[in-house]
């Protein structure tokens, strides 16, 4: 196959510009508008909200390996910057939905350990009642909708949330995240399609760490040279590419997407380049087959999202080695604390396999339903 | 009361919904300025607008959860089907998302949502186009199914599924939306969903069945009572999920003998389920074997006269009650 011509300029967006590359210039973004207007607070905030996350999920994986919970674990840990840097540009009217891969979001939206380390075990004091597991996490008051199991299955769902926004006539949008195996199912493209159709306020955000479970993106991926958000432009909708390692490029281009969401009601396909460390789940045995130990040793020494916000905090003088520390010793004494948590917390009661099925029966007297609604003959429980 | 037909009842159900709640929008193909392809929404665009009324691309996938993200955030979302049989291609949306949202939130969502549109074989469309999924859609918990055999069901059905807070799920039927039948005029006529109907008292059998096959049996009851003096009954399931499993056991223990009519296929149909129901609780009323008619076993087939064949009709429902009182025809 010959050589795709070079990409012509594009005027809806910077991605082949190439002007500015956080990749040699750390600082390159900073003097976004969104990020010049950056605390000193807002800018460490990000920092421990990082490292929260990936003290939570060592201490889920700890957990994980003791027989302590069951099921999936699919770990963030490498892709930290993705999920802070894009919701901490999101307003109050700004909604979230991803994939299973969930923890970070479910933390970086305001959700607390315990309850999500509790779901983790099955227990009834998480934030699902024990009922969803780690790829189902739910907080509706933080504007978060999970936590989707089915590879692409929620990118329709983004879809109808950022709609549900433009109907009411508030100025919001949803960030809708997947992972570079999800850009192959057809609802995305379907989705894709409507959002352009339409003008839908949606962001979606390709989290392309490089494998769909152990398919590289080589061997899974048609698309053109410019990478898997350049797909976009057959639906006409603006698309950038994110160095997922540096926050203050995550934020500048997520930004910009919320923007002409909010003010054009338009939809982005942002690419965010990173890597977990860490396999498609932890029952991912062979992840050391499909990609070598060195090429992970080489993101963690040069790409680590937190190492390089810690960098940039330090050359500006608002960290110190030090301080750093004490954040990474208090986030691991807080998923300590989450593991006691759950470890004490008791498991739901078998009744509570019934309830949350139906609004009509959790809520008696608010439908006009009548009949039969379960069908066992016998429960194997007492009920209520 | 007002002699409509099916399809206008649908049509006034829709009409007064989208004029009571401003939430409540229609989605689908050729809804809006197509008139609905088969003419169930038909005016209700030029009534509504555009925003309430809305032509979708052919995306069931894309439309369906779209419908139920929407949901999420207080809207009411009434998606057609064309066919019902399209439901399959955005079979995640339509049963994995709707059925599990909110139990995997522990409650903290509900998805108030209608899924509608005629769910039928019998009309020479071949085998892709004449599935009727309701006994699949059952078998989810976390979503509700109805199917009206009538008017006024239609419409009162319709008007509690766009008020219902969980995925209900209407299946209609092109060959009955020219049917007419008596409406009543209230604005407030509800149907409950999960509430049998009797359409007919009978002391000899009971049919129980549910969508055309009601129509079907309340025919064959007539030419039973004409020509042979047999008294059956006739229930209407109207709902499949919830079940009034007390007016089916009701009326089993009245007449002792039980025939169910559908048009599912046998295999796990509604029926199966049905039978189990009358067995585990009225096995000592019976005074025979429960039968069943479903559709015959195979895909649709499209020989308009060997279709026919396929479906249960009056004739069929005749013979096999005749066959289960031992009556010579």
């Amino acid at each position: 196959m010959s050589k795709a011509p070079a990409a012509k300029k594009r005027s809806r967006s910077g991605s082949t510009k190439k002007t500015k590359s956080s990749e040699s210039d750390l600082f390159a973004f900073a003097d976004a508008g969104v990020n010049q207007k950056m605390t000193v607070e807002e800018k460490l905030s990000c920092f421990t909200e990082m490292v929260r996350i990936r003290k939570f999920e060592q201490a889920a994986l700890q957990a994980y390996q003791k027989g302590r919970m069951g099921g999936f674990l699919h770990l963030y840990i490498g892709q930290e910057a993705t999920a802070i840097g894009t919701i901490s540009v999101t307003g109050e009217n700004d909604h979230i939905i991803t994939a299973y891969r969930d923890h970070g979001h479910a933390l970086a939206v305001g959700m607390n350990m315990n309850e999500c380390m509790a779901e983790l075990y099955g227990k009834y004091t998480g934030c699902s009642k024990g009922k969803g597991g780690s790829m189902h996490f739910f907080a509706p008051d933080k504007r978060f909708w999970g936590g989707h199991g089915i590879v692409g299955g929620q990118t329709p769902l983004g879809l109808g949330l950022a709609y549900a926004l433009k109907y009411k006539g508030i100025e919001g949008c949803c960030l809708c995240y997947l992972g570079d195996g999800a850009v192959n199912q057809g609802p995305f493209h379907e989705s894709l399609n409507i959002a352009g159709l339409w003008d839908v306020p949606i962001i979606y955000v390709i989290e392309n760490n490089g494998y769909s479970m152990g398919t590289s993106q080589k061997r899974s991926s048609a698309h053109p040279d410019e990478g898997l958000a350049a797909r976009a432009e057959g639906y006409k909708i603006d698309w950038d590419r994110i160095n997922g390692s540096n926050l203050y490029e995550v934020r500048a281009k997520t930004a910009a997407a919320v923007a002409r969401a909010h003010k054009e009601s338009r939809p982005t396909v942002l690419e965010v380049m990173t890597y977990r460390y860490y396999g498609h789940s932890i029952a991912d045995a062979n992840h050391h087959r499909y990609r070598t130990k060195e090429e992970i040793r080489h993101y963690q020494e040069t790409k680590d999202p937190i190492n390089v916000w810690k960098n940039i905090l330090i050359e500006e003088g608002h960290l110190t080695e030090e301080k750093a520390k004490e954040i990474d010793a208090e986030a691991k004494a807080e998923a300590k604390e989450s593991i006691r948590f759950a470890e004490e917390s008791p498991f739901p009661p078998a009744f509570e396999l019934l309830t949350d099925v139906y609004h009509s029966v959790d809520n008696p007297g608010t439908h006009t339903n009548e009949g039969k609604i379960f069908f066992n003959d016998r429960l194997p429980f007492e009920t209520r | 009361m007002a002699i409509i037909t099916y399809r206008q009842a649908i049509k006034d159900a829709l009409a007064e919904e989208l004029e009571r709640d401003e939430n409540v929008f229609i989605m689908g193909e050729e809804v809006a300025e197509y008139n609905g392809a088969y003419k169930v929404t038909e005016g209700l665009w030029k009534r509504f607008g555009d925003k309430r009324v809305v032509d979708a691309p052919i995306s069931e996938a894309g439309f369906i959860g779209l419908g139920i993200g929407a949901s999420l955030l207080g809207l009411r979302p009434v998606i057609e089907m064309m066919f019902f049989s399209f439901v399959y291609v955005a079979w995640d949306q339509a049963v994995n998302n709707a059925s599990s949202m909110r139990y995997m939130s522990g409650g903290l969502m509900n998805c108030p949502l209608v899924i509608r549109g005629p769910a039928n074989g019998g009309t020479n469309v071949g085998a892709t186009h004449s599935h009727t999924p309701e006994n699949l859609i059952a078998n989810f918990p976390g979503l509700k199914v109805v199917v009206p055999a009538t008017p006024a069901d239609a419409k009162g059905l319709m008007k509690s599924a766009i008020r219902d807070n969980d995925p209900v799920y209407v299946m209609e039927s092109t060959v009955l939306y020219g049917n007419e039948g008596e409406v009543p005029d209230e604005e407030e006529f509800l149907v409950p969903i999960g509430k049998a109907d009797v359409k007919r008292e009978g002391s000899d059998l009971s049919i129980i069945a549910h969508g055309r096959s009601v129509l079907e049996s309340l025919k064959a009851a007539e030419k039973l009572k004409k020509d042979y003096n047999i008294d059956v009954e006739v229930v209407d399931l109207r709902s499949i999920r919830p079940l009034d499993e007390e007016t089916i056991i009701k009326s089993v223990k009245k007449t002792n003998r039980a025939l169910l009519v559908e048009e599912n296929k046998p295999f796990c149909g509604v029926d199966a389920q049905v039978s189990h129901l009358i067995q585990r609780r009225a096995f000592d009323y019976l005074d025979g074997p429960i039968h069943r008619l479903s559709a015959v076993d195979a895909p649709a087939i499209y020989s308009p006269p060997i279709e026919k064949i396929q479906l249960p009709d009056a004739d069929v429902i005749t013979r096999e009650v005749l066959e289960m009182l031992q009556v010579k025809a």
